[in-house]
């Protein structure tokens, strides 16, 4: 029987073993040196802001694997030997497998700060960064202060969850709005605000020049680049963004860049491995798409595929129309299709927000066409579906305004906004 | 986390602490309860009216302080921040003392009511004594133990919908339905049943009368004193029974297709108002496995048979054979339950039957049979209908279900099983309701598309311990008999992937089955079953 061994149980891997079980008797194999059981990173939050424990992460009850023949073996890989197909762990022991998938995620940026690797200093990707987060930030009498670096999706989770024990956070963002790499203005603009009113120490265009050692070896300060300023703190969160979680594959023959190199089958230059999630890189970027896509959704598409793939049905990774959510604070956002931050050739944005400042959308439009590109929306929820047929029928914008209340998914008894949205559109239209 | 404190107090580090405000208020609320404490020792207060308004007030008023200690200047949203840290919440002492204290409170409620004071002859003394002003404002009449435990229960349903309001004040479906059971409480389980009782004569004599607790709910709404007052009490009181018969075979299906169970159970009813609201901080501790959902099934369905024959007895015991004197005669009576129940199987049967799994079709089967042989056995010359005596199993069922389940465990072990145990493994009505739930209703849960993350929010915050999560990751329908229609699953979704909505049956369970985002050769091979 053949043996599938997959590197990683987050959900991209997991996902392949899912649906290679669904469609095959294969053996499989699970290995990772994280956890026992598949769990939700992106729940990892919740659990320091005591909404959840860990066991309430994980998404399949612990008998489901053995229920569906997935073994799971917990260790580390070292390296592989893709001439024998053999797997060596840190501990001593190998393993062999017919076909290798690598799904082993990322790793927090580092980008040479003196004193990154310091005691106190952390990123917060994995469920050890989570323990570690407990020990350097337990309370505010441990923890006085804390800087997080880098303005992001995980920055902004690290200061949530310090806000909930009442620790301080200074948070450093190096563009001049927060997540301004990715948002347009106003909603970034939004966003500073609402950081903001939960009392986090936002400084915009602020970059981390060092980190300042105590006599123990643990970081005490930081300076701030731009003013010089010293700032006294128990715990630096680094969240410049993650990359590929790739380091013990250096000598395995297998073809590197900033991640594992695939092709649209997500096979790497080595027969009978391949890659998916957030360590896979495409050789050529799929459309508008990253060429490393560190993505929840992305890695959960990529297992579904390379499933196919292994089971006989040998197919291109070919993801439909781009969507992606996450929630700052207390808002919640989504987007579907592309909204960039800044208008690209032929295009235009449209921008609508409500005065109470907690809810604003802003959508694409191709100038020369009138035709709908995407749609950012905070604060209103919005309908995947409906959407994704839009940008499938490639509506224009004048459509997607006229009927979105259509695409509305807020909880029944909700207040619609859709009509002071299409007054705002028809406002501007005529103005323009 | 081995740096969390695992002590016992309620101080710590937040968000586990208590802030000054929410420490005043626990003072105030508990000084409240302490004044029927010591009511219940025998301590004689002098002036009844001025203390039982004190005590009343000092739990209202504390309860609500709590609140605004707890939410006031917080930006709105989810705030469930420290929950499984406080012992009050993760099963921890506090949570343990107050699931024992709650426990013996029902314990002497239910079986010695004679502790709070209730005698039998002569005056009230203790705690029930002390409730004797406020009754008699009410109804005229001195106080019971019932009495002190329906006006306890309102409070407890009004403070802590104030709180619960507090804290999803950025949700106008949950706000709305809070002021609707706080309302249904208040209203028609508190104060009309009272003013009714002044209406009572010689003549004219209703029965205590909660008209929103619905028959099985109320499992003696057709006991023989019960239709004897009702008859007695003219036109009104047949409009009474009436209301009562159209209430579970007309008024409840409709609206049950219409909107799920959820217009009754999370909007109505007292049970469900009470877990909605007091229950609220126990929400999360309900049993997600797999195993609890097949007990589930087994326990709350045995319950609504247990009731059906409970019922048909009682009714039958008091019916005659004489069709001259009145129509509806004992024969008459049980065979039209029994084919009732046979026309009723027959149809879920034959439209609904590829939606039954294996464990549903052998429980339908094997309770049909045994109810129609209890009956055959009547026919058959045997005395008692269903072997039983009819007296005996009204006894039971009110023993073991009403009180004790519903009472003792269901809302006594709040702090360490959850908030709606009663309703999850023992209501018959909500096994009623969520029959039709499943199997002919317009109300689901929809998943929004591709957008889960799989984070598990929802589950832990389902009180009915559905495990919202297995469906929403793989971009199904959430269509489940037990779900309450609470809206909390949609309101804690950081993505915004959850949604309760009534729509055309059509792909009502199956929804979009489809996690969007991905190559559409791909779906349909996913897909492909």
């Amino acid at each position: 029987m053949e043996h599938i061994v997959i590197i990683g149980n987050g959900i991209s891997g997991v996902s392949a073993a899912r649906h290679i079980r669904k469609l095959s008797d294969k053996k499989i194999t699970i290995i990772s040196a994280e956890t026992d059981h598949f769990f939700s990173r992106t729940a990892l939050m919740y659990i320091y802001m005591g909404h959840m424990k860990y066991e309430h992460t994980k998404p399949y009850e612990d008998y489901f694997w053995s229920k569906n023949r997935i073994e799971l073996k917990r260790a580390y890989v070292s390296k592989i030997n893709s001439g024998n197909k053999e797997l060596h762990f840190a501990d001593g022991g190998t393993m062999n497998y017919d076909k290798l998938i690598i799904a082993t995620g990322s790793k927090p940026n580092k980008f040479g700060w003196p004193g990154q690797d310091l005691d106190g200093v952390q990123g917060l990707y994995s469920f050890q960064d989570l323990e570690q987060l407990e020990k350097n930030a337990p309370n505010k009498e441990v923890c006085k202060r804390a800087v997080i670096v880098g303005g992001g999706l995980i920055g902004i989770e690290l200061a949530e969850m310090l806000h909930t024990r009442n620790i301080p956070v200074t948070f450093l963002v190096r563009e001049s709005s927060f997540w301004h790499g990715v948002l347009p203005i106003g909603e970034s603009e939004m966003i500073n605000r609402h950081i903001k009113n939960h009392h986090i120490d936002l400084r915009l265009s602020s970059n981390l020049k060092e980190i300042l050692p105590d006599e123990n070896g643990r970081a005490r300060a930081v300076i701030i680049q731009e003013t010089g300023e010293e700032l006294a703190c128990d715990l630096v969160g680094l969240t410049a963004g993650v990359s590929p979680n790739i380091d013990f594959l250096k000598d395995s023959g297998i073809e590197l860049g900033r991640g594992v190199k695939v092709n649209r089958f997500l096979e790497t230059n080595v027969n009978d491995i391949y890659a998916i999630g957030d360590c896979a890189e495409q050789h050529e970027p799929i459309g508008n798409r990253r060429p490393i896509e560190a993505v929840w959704y992305t890695g959960r598409m990529m297992g579904e595929t390379v499933a196919q793939t292994i089971c006989g049905n040998r197919i291109e990774y070919k993801p439909g129309h781009w969507f992606n959510s996450a929630k700052f604070f207390d808002i919640e956002y989504q987007t579907y299709g592309w909204v960039f931050a800044q208008p690209r050739e032929n295009e235009t944005h449209f921008h609508w927000k409500h005065e109470d400042d907690t809810k604003c959308i802003t959508i694409n439009t191709e100038i020369s066409t009138g035709k709908f590109l995407g749609i950012n929306t905070f604060g209103i929820r919005m309908r995947h579906e409906v959407f994704d047929r839009w940008l499938t029928e490639e509506r224009s914008t004048e459509y997607v305004v006229e009927h979105l209340v259509e695409a509305n998914f807020d909880p029944e008894f909700y207040k619609k906004f859709e009509s002071q949205i299409k007054a705002a559109f028809h406002q501007q239209t005529v103005n323009a | 986390m081995s740096t969390i404190q695992r002590d016992m107090s309620l101080t710590g580090q937040p968000p586990k602490a208590l802030n000054s405000v929410q420490k005043i208020a626990t003072v105030i609320g508990l000084a409240g309860l302490a004044i029927i404490t010591l009511a219940g020792f025998n301590v004689d207060f002098p002036n009844k009216t001025l203390w039982l308004t004190i005590s009343l007030l000092a739990i209202t008023f504390g309860i609500i302080l709590f609140a605004r200690g707890a939410y006031q200047g917080q930006i709105e949203g989810i705030k469930n921040h420290g929950v499984w840290f406080k012992s009050i919440s993760n099963r921890g002492f506090w949570g343990w003392v107050a699931g024992i204290a709650l426990t013996g409170f029902y314990i002497i409620l239910y079986f010695f009511a004679e502790y709070l004071g209730l005698n039998s002859d002569g005056e009230n003394t203790g705690i029930i004594a002390l409730f004797d002003p406020l009754s008699r404002l009410l109804s005229g009449n001195p106080a019971s133990q019932w009495f002190v435990y329906g006006t306890l229960y309102t409070i407890a349903i009004f403070a802590f919908g104030i709180k619960f309001i507090w804290k999803y004040r950025h949700n106008r479906y949950e706000k709305i339905r809070t002021v609707s059971v706080m309302f249904f409480q208040t209203a028609f389980a508190f104060l009309i049943p009272e003013f009714m009782a002044r209406l009572n004569s010689d003549s004219f004599n209703l029965p205590y009368y909660d008209l929103k607790n619905i028959w099985p709910l109320n499992y003696y709404n057709f006991e023989q004193y019960r239709v004897d007052s009702f008859i007695s009490s003219g036109e009104v009181g047949l409009a009474f029974l009436i209301f009562g018969i159209v209430s579970i075979f007309v008024i409840t299906p409709i609206l049950t297709y219409k909107y799920g169970k959820r217009w009754y159970c999370s909007w109505v009813c007292g049970c469900g108002g009470l877990a909605e609201t007091a229950g609220d901080p126990f929400r999360h501790l309900s049993d997600k496995s797999m195993n609890a959902w097949k007990i589930e099934r087994w326990v709350i369905h045995s319950v609504l048979v247990f009731v059906v024959v409970m019922t048909t007895a009682v009714i039958s015991t008091y019916l005659g054979y004489d069709p001259n004197k009145y129509w509806l005669t004992k024969d008459v009576f049980l065979i039209g339950v029994g084919v009732f129940l046979t026309v009723l199987f027959a149809a879920i049967w034959y439209f609904k039957r590829e939606e039954l799994e294996k464990d549903a079709r052998y429980g339908a089967i094997g309770y049909l049979v045994i109810i129609i042989a209890l009956l055959g056995l009547h026919f058959s010359g045997q005395g008692n209908v269903f072997i039983f005596e009819a007296e005996s199993l009204r006894k039971s069922y009110g023993f073991l279900i009403g009180a004790v389940f519903s009472g003792v465990i269901g809302t006594g072990f709040y702090p360490i099983f959850g908030s709606r145990v009663w309703c999850r493994f023992g209501c018959p009505m909500a096994a009623i309701l969520g029959l039709q739930q499943r199997l002919f209703s317009k109300f689901r849960i929809t998943t929004n598309g591709g957008q889960c993350i799989s984070c598990g929010n929802c589950s832990t915050y389902c009180e009915m311990g559905i495990d919202v999560r297995a469906y929403a990751q793989k971009g199904e329908n959430i269509v489940r008999a037990s779900c309450v229609g609470c809206g909390i699953c949609s309101a804690v979704c950081p993505r915004g992937v959850l949604k309760l909505e009534n729509g055309p049956m059509e792909g009502r369970i199956e929804g979009n089955d489809v996690l969007l985002g991905n190559d559409v050769d791909l779906m349909s091979l996913v897909n492909n079953k």
